[in-house]
């Protein structure tokens, strides 16, 4: 395609980028299924015929760090995508990796909690609680774990050089996701953590 | 993900482009496994739907030779169950939506002037996960003592009921088949939804603006955000099921003080604009088909467009029409009797746009068009039976007989199965080059036409005499023996109809009538190319200046505003490009390159759900599976240089 | 003709004014990433602080979904960029959260439960 530019090569009816459009419809969609999740969790609450109870297991204090730290690991996407969008891949990649660790923290924090309400007596089958819950916060765990695994692809290719600026695309996309993940988990923190009658 | 360029080839990824570069080779039956191009995969979905449709219909006649007389010991009760879950889940799941897939894959790309989908690999991996969803659903009948005459299949409905869905009503692995099944089915059809919604919105050729688009491509954009929206709720169902069946969870264990109406409040918030999934399509498929045979533009395109529109909004307002009888009150009965009654508006339009569209056309009744004026007629039935559900007192008389079962079968086989066979007259010539017979179309219509309505008609009739729906067998004293009687001659009248299209399909695909590349004189783009249309589509991606664009190409108005054909320049674009590779402007057409990645992704689910359900030692194979055919797919090139 | 020769043949811009890319300048400092950062923090900060307060159960709520709408809505708007980015993108979003909101409200309300 020697005389075609690269404005030929991209244009779409809409003039936005397909995988771009993909992503936010993906988006769009996955609302709707942490809806279902949330809803389920909603109607269930306080309707568990034996315990433990929500009051009985939250750690606000804990939940709020790791809470604190997915909301911190957003920050980090973000300017990884600025680096790159500028052209600096050396940043783009501490960014990157650092979003990767936040995210894994994050992860080790819910097997912990996974594990301790596991000891005080919640399992999947205890009570309606444990059931909603334990689906709702997994099933998000779940997310969090595909988008570590993103990033951390990310990060092996632009080791090998292959991310530069005109990539910026991929950043982006990744940080869509990513952004998204996080802003589950603040509905969650508030409907199920911090709201308790 | 965005597909990312790696710089150094290794060996390995050098052997991998040597595999796919062979698979390109058009002709072997590696080309059809990694096909990613949008009119093979449609033919595959085709054919698939097809032959689980038969499967589906023998599923039916086993029931109706069941019920043609009272106190019939031919099937126990067991299968009974079983096979009526089989048969409503696979003409629901497996026939009629794989068959709207198909004709989105055929048609959409054509329509609006594009060399493929926005996502090809996605749209063939789409097409995989479907296939292995269907088979392992299927695979269910033999996980019973099937030797001994012992089914395994799900014996809970189609709709899958809570309580019933659980594993103390349902022993057995059937619903898990069943749950799991559907689940892959259901992330097959998100996938697809997304594509087509990214191709429609932006691979539109120069000048399709969205009001230029054709209807059946309007009522595709529609169906597929209907499907993104609802596809998510179900599979939330099915994952809540999953985890009640298989680790004692307890969303709808009621001694838990878990509610099993949510079940049926998720099922319907995906199921009912399920039923809009279903027959929109079949609706665009008639608006390209009407207008062609009465010579007419479509009457009111603008409404036929936006009261598609209106259904989409509006499918998501009435899903608790299917409870009324579950006991939300009467606010909640009133409110959703009176959206159910709106929603009849839109469709009505739409019924009124088609009628005007014949009136005054110099109409042809060629065999698209009886299916296409079946459609509509049928559909009125069934979408005036439905609004007698609509008003709650009756619907309570209606709920759970026949008469729902009648209703539902005026609307899904005779709206959307009708409105399916139309669209194969129609574009079959466009994909074989060859014209479906003439006469054998017509007599395949007519006892189908006859053939339905002799089955499902009688239904309301006996569902008014109180005949309930999902019983196995009657008592001769009711009053039913005849209408039953009818159904069940009806039912293989219509079989009989399914082989007389059989046998006019592989004998048209040899002998019928060659077609050209216009043999209907139609209005829409895929038209202007040859048929078969070559592996590009377009030689030349066409400008498109209103509706109808190739209608417009062929005829002019004259002075005195009579139609006459434009002489010159409107010849269709008959001739290949001199060189295979040359396109325009000579440089050449860079089609997206085969990919074995797809399968190897869509495999890893049915290996994740065995595992599931058999031994956990296969989940992390099949999450392995999914995870090679990702990564080989984001990392290997979309298109190849050769 | 290819997309790109229409438009220019009919004088289009080739690239929508409010489309990726045709405003890279428009595009927050990574300075600006950090103060949202920090603001979201403290709204963080705040909400697990009204939790220790003894206060009516329904304002409560009230307060708590409203702080974690401003910080769903400054992660989308600004680090998901739908400030800055195309329309059509936010139609497809709103679209998708308000028609949840809406259908599992009434789900929910059918089914007898509620928020407090």
């Amino acid at each position: 395609m020697a005389h075609a530019t690269a404005a030929d090569h991209l244009q779409t009816s809409t003039g936005l980028d397909n995988r771009k459009l993909l992503m936010w419809l993906f988006l769009a969609s996955d609302c709707l299924f942490f809806g279902s999740f949330i809803a389920a969790y909603l109607l269930y609450r306080g309707r568990s015929v034996v315990g433990p109870y929500p009051a009985d297991l939250f750690d606000i204090p804990f939940t709020s760090v790791s809470a604190f730290i997915l909301l911190m690991s957003s920050v980090t996407m973000v300017l990884a995508l600025a680096a790159i969008q500028r052209g600096n891949v050396r940043n783009m990649r501490i960014w990157l990796f650092t979003t990767a660790i936040l995210g894994t923290l994050f992860i080790a924090g819910q097997v912990f909690e996974f594990t301790e309400f596991n000891h005080e007596g919640l399992s999947l089958s205890t009570n309606l609680f444990g059931t909603t819950f334990f689906v709702l916060t997994g099933f998000h765990g779940a997310h969090v774990t595909v988008g570590v695994l993103i990033l951390l692809s990310l990060f092996v290719v632009s080791m090998r050089g292959g991310i530069q600026q005109k990539d910026s695309l991929a950043i982006e996309l990744a940080g869509l996701y990513w952004h998204f993940v996080d802003i589950v988990w603040i509905v969650i923190f508030t409907l199920v953590y911090l709201i308790q009658p | 993900m965005a597909s990312v360029a790696v710089p150094k080839r290794s060996p390995l990824s050098e052997a991998l482009k040597g595999v796919r570069l062979s698979a390109a080779d058009y002709g072997s039956i590696w080309s059809w496994i990694a096909t990613v191009d949008h009119k093979r995969i449609g033919i595959l979905y085709g054919v698939s739907a097809f032959v689980f449709f038969m499967l589906g219909g023998v599923e039916a006649l086993l029931l109706r030779v069941q019920l043609a007389q009272p106190d019939s010991g031919f099937l126990d009760p067991d299968a009974y169950n079983r096979l009526f879950t089989m048969h409503g889940t696979t003409m629901i799941f497996l026939v009629v939506m794989p068959m709207s897939s198909a004709f989105f894959n055929l048609l959409v790309p054509l329509m609006i002037g594009a060399r493929d989908v926005a996502f090809p690999r996605l749209n063939a991996f789409s097409f995989w996960l479907f296939l292995a969803g269907a088979i392992f659903l299927n695979a269910s009948f033999f996980t019973g003592d099937i030797l001994n005459g012992n089914l395994g299949a799900p014996d809970a409905g189609w709709f899958g009921y809570a309580p019933l869905n659980l594993r103390e009503f349902t022993p057995g692995h059937g619903l898990d088949f069943w749950m799991l099944g559907l689940q892959m089915f259901g992330i097959a059809s998100l996938a697809g939804g997304f594509n087509f919604i990214v191709t429609i919105l932006n691979m539109r050729a120069p000048g399709m603006t969205l009001f230029r688009m054709p209807v059946f491509v309007w009522m595709t954009l529609i169906t597929s955000f209907l499907i993104i929206f609802a596809m998510p709720i179900i599979a939330v169902a099915l994952f809540e099921l999953t985890f009640d069946r298989l680790f004692d969870a307890n969303f709808f264990n009621a001694e838990a003080g878990g509610n099993p109406l949510l079940w049926q409040h998720m099922f319907w918030l995906f199921g009912h604009p399920e039923v809009y999934i279903l027959i929109l399509p079949a609706f665009g498929i008639i608006s390209a088909i009407l207008p062609t045979f009465s010579r007419k533009p479509l009457f009111g395109y603008a409404f036929v467009v936006f009261s598609g529109i209106a259904i989409g909004f509006m499918s998501w307002g009435v899903w608790v029409h299917h409870m009324l009888t579950t006991g939300l009150g009467t606010v909640a009965n009133s409110a959703f009797g009176v959206t159910t009654i709106l929603i009849a508006v839109p469709t009505g339009v739409k019924i009124f746009n088609w009628m005007a569209t014949l009136w005054g056309g110099s109409i042809r009744f060629r065999p698209p068009l009886m299916f296409a004026v079946g459609t509509v007629a049928m559909f009125t039935l069934g979408g005036l039976s439905g609004v007698l559900h609509s008003m709650v007192p009756s619907d309570f008389q209606q709920q759970d007989s026949y008469f729902v079962v009648a209703h539902l079968h005026y609307v899904l086989f005779g709206g959307a199965i009708f409105g399916l066979f139309g669209g194969i007259y129609y574009w079959f010539p466009k994909f074989t080059g060859r014209l479906l017979n003439e006469k054998l179309g017509h007599i395949n219509f007519w006892l189908m036409f006859i053939g339905f309505n002799l089955t499902f008609m009688p239904m309301h009739v006996s569902g008014l005499l109180g005949m309930p729906r999902r019983i196995y067998t009657y008592n001769g004293e009711m009053g039913w023996n005849l209408w039953n009687q009818m159904s069940t001659v009806g039912a293989f009248l219509i079989a009989l109809s399914v082989l007389v299209f059989l046998f006019n399909f592989f004998r048209s695909l040899r002998h019928g009538e060659e077609s050209g590349p216009d043999p209907w004189d139609a209005r829409t783009l895929e038209w202007s190319i040859p048929s078969p249309p070559p592996e590009y589509n377009f030689k030349e991606i066409p400008t498109v200046s209103s509706r109808d664009a190739f209608w417009h190409q062929k005829y002019r108005e004259d002075e005195t505003g009579k139609i006459v054909p434009v002489l010159a320049g409107g010849a269709v674009d008959d001739e290949a490009p001199e060189d295979e590779a040359e396109g325009e402007h000579g440089h050449g057409i860079h089609l997206p390159s085969p990919s074995y990645m797809p399968l190897i992704a869509a495999s890893g689910f049915p290996v994740i759900a065995t595992g599931l359900i058999y031994d956990y030692a296969l989940v992390p194979v099949g999450f392995a599976l999914i995870l090679i055919g990702f990564f080989g797919w984001v990392l290997e090139p979309a298109t190849e240089e050769e | 003709m290819t997309l790109a020769e229409y438009r220019k043949k009919r004088g289009e811009p080739l690239i929508r004014e409010d489309a990726d890319g045709a405003h890279d300048d428009k595009h927050p400092s990574a300075l600006k990433y950090v103060q949202i950062g920090l603001i979201l923090a403290i709204i963080t900060a705040a909400e697990v602080g009204l939790y220790y307060v003894d206060m009516n159960f329904t304002l409560l709520v009230v307060l708590l979904i409203a702080l974690s709408v401003v910080k769903f809505s400054m992660v989308v708007l600004w680090f998901m960029h739908l400030k800055f980015d195309a329309s059509l993108f936010s139609v497809l979003f709103t679209g998708g959260l308000a028609l949840t909101v809406v259908v599992f409200t009434v789900a929910i309300a059918a089914l007898g439960g509620s928020l407090t």
